[in-house]
């Protein structure tokens, strides 16, 4: 049984405004990040996905944006707790760029240029729940939140979102990313409150 | 049959406030007291869960500033903050309130490590670096650190005379304070904000590989980061921690 605070009202949503269990509802957008911001160029920058028998799929910058992009507007959930609603990206879905990849794997390990890491099951990338993001309200995304491109997979919490996205690698078996490697959940659905290992 | 905990598995636990004292004008100190508390690295967090008599519910996430021998946590007053006005100025001692943790194992120090440490606080931000040096005086740990902690005026400070006194007493800690707004009087340098020469000059030169821990506001975490690989640090070395 909950144990109440004495004195504790807290200030309540409106009933329209619909949040995750234990999120609150954040009006700027708070970056999170474990170390220094990488910079990478765009003539630099490249996109690699990589299957399970070895085979590499490549973009340039320039392929990338020359690719059919969607407009997404999207709540996000952030595991600190905060969630921010509508926000608003523009980017390539998944299901564009992995349309002529073929694979047996089963999931993704997504990798970022500084040596982050996250995975997640690759089913979870198709389907329209998935992009590589390169815009955001309505101006180029600033590397402090991931440009020149992160990934965006927002029914996931925001940490599955890799910011500076280089390469996703698509795998027979589960590989821990970063943060699932150091005690937060493997999968991570907001709406489980799947926080936490064993959560 | 009581309910046991499943190993790897983050519970909530009923925690007890036993002490509070004002840190700054605008930032509390609590103790807590956590039945059979396991533990935790230096830099790690807990949840903390609130909850309203109609059963509304919030949970907000705190560094813990102490060693791991007792469950601290410094609190910065947010007026328009739902939950630190609380924390700060309502819950009373003796008070009951739910907490899970700790977690995080990335923004850590390992007493085990022996590289030098640089330590970047950015006002409250100093929350999970004091509870780095009071471990390394914990475990009488001998790995030179140095402190930069930046904040507005001296009247900012958290842990004043602790930081003071230890500055003396705990040989091979070394502290600077940054003021960005006022000194104290008689400073021999104007106030102004953390530079590239104050990293240089206060922190390890990044020949020592040491680990750099960083922690404050965004946009002071970011221009410490920066710098910090502006100076040659390996990037992997320099960890982060933001808020706001």
């Amino acid at each position: 049984m909950a144990i109440v605070s004495p004195g504790f009202t807290g200030r309540r949503q409106p009933p329209e405004v619909r949040l995750p269990p234990g999120q609150y509802l954040a009006e700027d957008f708070p970056v999170l990040t474990a170390g220094p911001t990488p910079r990478v160029p765009t003539d630099r920058w490249e996109l690699v996905i990589s299957t399970e028998t070895g085979q590499r799929h490549t973009w340039t910058w320039q392929q990338l944006i020359e690719l059919p992009a969607e407009k997404i507007t999207t709540d996000i959930h952030c595991v600190t707790k905060w969630s921010k609603l509508g926000t608003r990206w523009k980017g390539v879905s998944l299901d564009v760029l992995l349309e002529d990849v073929e694979t047996a794997a089963d999931y993704a390990l997504v990798q970022s240029y500084g040596g982050y890491t996250t995975n997640l099951p690759l089913e979870d990338l198709l389907d329209g729940q998935a992009w590589i993001a390169y815009r955001y309200d309505g101006e180029a995304l600033t590397p402090e939140h991931g440009g020149p491109a992160r990934l965006l997979v927002p029914h996931l919490y925001f940490w599955k979102s890799a910011k500076w996205v280089h390469g996703i690698q698509l795998l027979l078996e589960d590989e821990p990313g970063f943060w699932e490697s150091a005690g937060y959940h493997d999968y991570g659905d907001p709406w489980r409150e799947q926080r936490y290992q064993g959560d | 049959m009581a309910r046991t905990a499943v190993p790897g598995r983050l519970t909530w636990r009923v925690a007890t406030l036993t002490e509070t004292t004002a840190l700054t004008a605008t930032a509390r100190r609590l103790v807590l007291d956590v039945p059979d508390w396991p533990g935790h690295l230096p830099g790690q967090h807990v949840d903390l869960r609130l909850t309203a008599e109609d059963g509304y519910s919030v949970q907000r996430s705190y560094s813990l500033s102490s060693a791991p021998d007792s469950v601290e946590l410094a609190v910065q007053r947010v007026d328009d903050g739902e939950v630190s006005p609380y924390l700060c100025d309502v819950l009373p001692v003796g008070a009951r309130i739910e907490l899970r943790g700790p977690v995080g194992g990335w923004f850590v120090w390992r007493p085990t490590d022996q590289a030098p440490v640089t330590l970047v606080a950015g006002g409250s931000g100093i929350a999970p670096l004091m509870a780095m040096i009071r471990t390394r005086a914990l475990e009488a740990s001998r790995v030179p650190f140095r402190l930069i902690y930046s904040v507005r005026t001296p009247d900012d400070v958290y842990f004043a005379d602790e930081l003071c006194h230890r500055a003396r007493e705990d040989a091979g800690l070394d502290v600077k304070i940054v003021y960005t707004r006022r000194t104290p009087e008689g400073a021999p340098e104007p106030p102004g904000r953390l530079g590239v020469a104050t990293l240089h000059t206060h922190g390890w030169p990044a020949e020592f590989t040491p680990m750099s821990f960083v922690c404050g506001p965004t946009g002071f975490v970011e221009t410490v980061a920066d710098a910090l690989v502006a100076l040659g640090h390996d990037p992997r070395r320099v960890r982060t921690e933001r808020f706001g």
